[in-house]
């Protein structure tokens, strides 16, 4: 008996399966998101721009969204010629692709580059229906699987009802009108900034979580995904409150249903391992809870000065050294710290009669903690 | 007559073995190629295959008959590289609808021959699969070391040369579309695409497509560098009638790939191996008893729907093939949940 799970390849196949949790989906290859990966492609540095693309991968993206729009680009081109350059790198091109754009031909230029199973990111009905049938025809025949943003000629979704309402209209074109697979289309709920100050928005991430859970129930083989930075807009510049944010709402979220999420990938932290006075902060003004006159916004913006004040040091915390080497050993892999396997790996052999036995003992004990937090939603991948 | 999809649910089918073997045999000139009507071309034409389908309809057809005769249920067109882009190479490309109907009718006329036959009569049914070929030129590929970023071709040319080979075979009658060979499985999705597009726009009802991939060695993977599986999910929209692998390898290497393929794929499932591997003359010796050893194991072991031969197989190999297969029962094809 065959699953529909929703299936994707780059050169090796990724299967997305109900214990796969939740798969991160690499950011930083994005002009409008990364400074950096802008740069590299505004003056043609593709080579130095596919590195950005590896550390996404090496740093635990399960797929990579690649944008190239940007005014002062030829979007079309720079699609193209970074998606060849990609195909050539085994090492990136094993995973599969998000092909991300506002403007269909650009998205239309990327499938024609990629012979792996892409997503594309996104379809809407923002100008209509027949529009939207139209380019989803066109992606089907490619193969590819769609995000489909909840957006239509009103307007952009923001509260709950309305997000459940364009995603099932959208769904019973896709699936009845269209011949998609429902699992292949992924809902996009939009993910908007919380703690702004506009009272308005304080209950976002609240609709699209509730959102997420009613959908789920309704067609659940479809997926459910959004751009997690979004979400912390309003703490620019302040990398542990945003960290913090994401990790909250990714936990609220994936148990609703989240599958997947535009993240930086490698800068998500552990659940468990957030400052505690921080996560309750965060965990408040997420699921805005003594929230009225911006209550639990005001607590949170205190207290991120406070971490602002501190400024961002990156202090290496090498208390965890002193631990006897099978504690190394798991810290190590939880964190995923390589600086020092060797050693400890080393140190741990000597002390055991067989090799086989490190791996059955500390290693194994490592990576059961690593198995428990995924398992219960506290940390989002696997390194 | 029975729809394949019913034929399938019932017994193994043979597909065909090489077409490009059997030519030789004919050990054919330059002449035999050109025919009167090419006999004044600027350039030389011999071992441009697909242009006898035109020139000498007659040896075509005949080694259709040949191997239907042996046992075959499906029969391939002698169009492996009639589009534009593979036709090139002979300054015909012009010629690429026009090969693709006369290979079609050489098929279609065989099979008619044969369904008047005793044997023919006692089967009632065969089918006619149009060749989609690889092609020359590859998308995922660049030909240029100093370049990775190069392509000798772009997705839109390709998809409009194969959509020129779809009209061509679907106007000439066969009943089923084989995209085979892939060793860029962009170069297939491109097949999938002009197949897609061509029907959407012209409203006859879609042939079944079948798809044949080509793992090139002990790695596993397609030459542009997919897994057994990554090649599955990468096609699997075209939903196939069947899928299944050809070439390459001889079936004692095609094994284990044939065996994965049976246990993920949700539609029917093909093989096609070559005679086993070349030897230092390029020439291939395995034997059809041990070509159909090979494959009747794989329909013990209920891997297969359709099986036959590629390069190096004869109507010998095919007859072989067929008495093995003809008593073992199909793979069943699996039930697809509708729940996680």
């Amino acid at each position: 008996m065959l699953k529909p799970y929703l299936q994707l390849s780059g050169l090796e196949p990724l299967s997305i399966r109900p214990e796969t949790n939740f798969v991160n989906i690499g950011e930083r290859t994005n002009v409008t998101g990364s400074k950096k990966f802008a740069r590299l492609i505004r003056s043609g540095n593709f080579e130095e721009a596919l590195s950005v693309a590896r550390d996404q991968v090496e740093n635990g993206a399960q797929v990579i969204d690649i944008n190239m729009d940007d005014a002062l680009l030829d979007s079309l081109s720079a699609m193209t010629t970074f998606l060849n350059l990609v195909q050539a790198e085994p090492e990136i091109a094993r995973i599969p692709i998000m092909i991300d754009s506002s403007k269909f031909e650009i998205i239309e230029a990327g499938l024609r580059c990629v012979q792996g199973k892409c997503i594309v990111n996104s379809i809407s009905m923002k100008e209509g229906v027949e529009k939207f049938k139209k380019e989803a025809q066109i992606c089907r025949n490619f193969g590819a699987a769609v995000v489909v943003m909840a957006f239509d000629e009103k307007g952009q979704a923001d509260t709950m009802e309305r997000k459940v309402e364009i995603s099932s209209k959208a769904y019973q074109i896709l699936t009845e009108e269209i011949g998609f697979p429902p699992q292949d289309i992924i809902f996009d709920l939009n993910i908007f900034a919380i703690a702004t100050g506009l009272e308005e928005h304080n209950n976002y991430a609240v609709d699209f979580i509730e959102a997420t859970r009613i959908l789920k129930q309704r067609f659940p083989l479809a997926k459910i995904s959004g751009g997690v930075s979004n979400l912390s807009f309003s703490f620019r510049g302040n990398e542990t409150v945003r960290e913090a944010m994401h990790s909250v709402f990714l936990y609220y979220a994936v148990k609703a249903g989240m599958d997947m999420g535009i993240v930086n990938a490698g800068q998500l932290v552990v659940y468990d391992q957030i400052e505690p006075k921080l996560r309750d902060l965060a965990e408040q003004v997420i699921l805005n809870h003594n929230n009225e006159d911006n209550g639990a916004t005001e607590a949170l913006i205190t207290f991120a000065e406070t971490v602002k004040a501190k400024g961002k040091v990156i202090k290496k915390d090498d208390s965890w050294r002193k631990g006897s080497v099978q504690d190394r050993l798991s810290h190590a892999l939880v964190n995923g710290i390589t600086d020092y396997i060797d050693q400890d790996t080393e140190e741990a052999r000597l002390q055991y009669a067989r090799p086989l036995e490190v791996i059955e003992g500390p290693l194994m004990v490592g990576m059961d903690i690593v198995g428990d937090l995924f398992g219960s939603g506290k940390m989002f991948y696997h390194r | 007559m029975l729809l394949i999809e019913e034929a399938l649910e019932k017994r193994i089918l043979v597909i065909d073995g090489a077409m490009g073997t059997m030519i030789q045999r004919y050990k054919l000139e330059e002449e035999d190629f050109r025919g009167e009507r090419f006999k004044d071309w600027h350039q030389d034409v011999k071992g441009n295959n697909d242009l006898l389908s035109l020139t000498r309809p007659d040896i075509i057809e005949a080694i259709h008959l040949q191997y239907l005769e042996a046992g075959a249920d499906i029969v391939e067109t002698n169009t492996f590289s009639s589009t534009s882009i593979a036709q090139a190479d002979y300054d015909m490309s012009q010629l690429a609808y026009e090969l693709n109907v006369a290979a079609a009718k050489c098929a279609r006329s065989a099979v008619n021959k044969f369904l008047q036959t005793p044997e023919g009569k006692a089967k009632g049914h065969v089918y006619v699969a149009g060749a989609i070929g690889p092609l020359n030129k590859t998308l995922s590929l660049s030909p240029d070391v100093n370049n990775p970023g190069y392509r000798a071709v772009s997705f839109d040319e390709v998809a409009t040369a194969y959509e020129e080979q779809i009209r061509g075979l679907a106007d000439g009658g066969v009943d089923l579309l084989l995209i085979e060979t892939i060793f860029d499985t962009l170069n297939a999705k491109a097949a999938i695409y002009a197949i897609k597009n061509f029907y959407q726009k012209d409203g006859r009802k879609q042939l079944p497509i079948m798809i044949s991939g080509t793992i090139t060695d002990a790695s596993g993977r397609t030459l542009s560098g997919q897994t057994l599986e990554a090649f599955y999910i990468s096609v699997s929209h075209a939903n196939p009638l069947s899928v299944g692998l050809n070439c390459a390898l001889g079936a004692a290497e095609m094994r284990p790939y044939i065996q994965e393929l049976s246990q993920i794929a949700g539609c029917f499932t093909s093989a096609y191996p070559n005679a086993g591997l070349p030897n230092a003359m390029g020439e291939y010796d395995e034997t059809p008893d041990e070509t159909a050893h090979f494959l009747e194991n794989w329909a013990e072991n209920g891997f297969v729907n359709i099986v036959g031969g590629c390069c190096g197989t004869t109507p010998d190999h095919i007859r072989h093939i067929a008495a093995a297969v003809s008593k073992l029962k199909p793979r069943p094809r699996p039930v697809v949940a509708t729940t996680l």
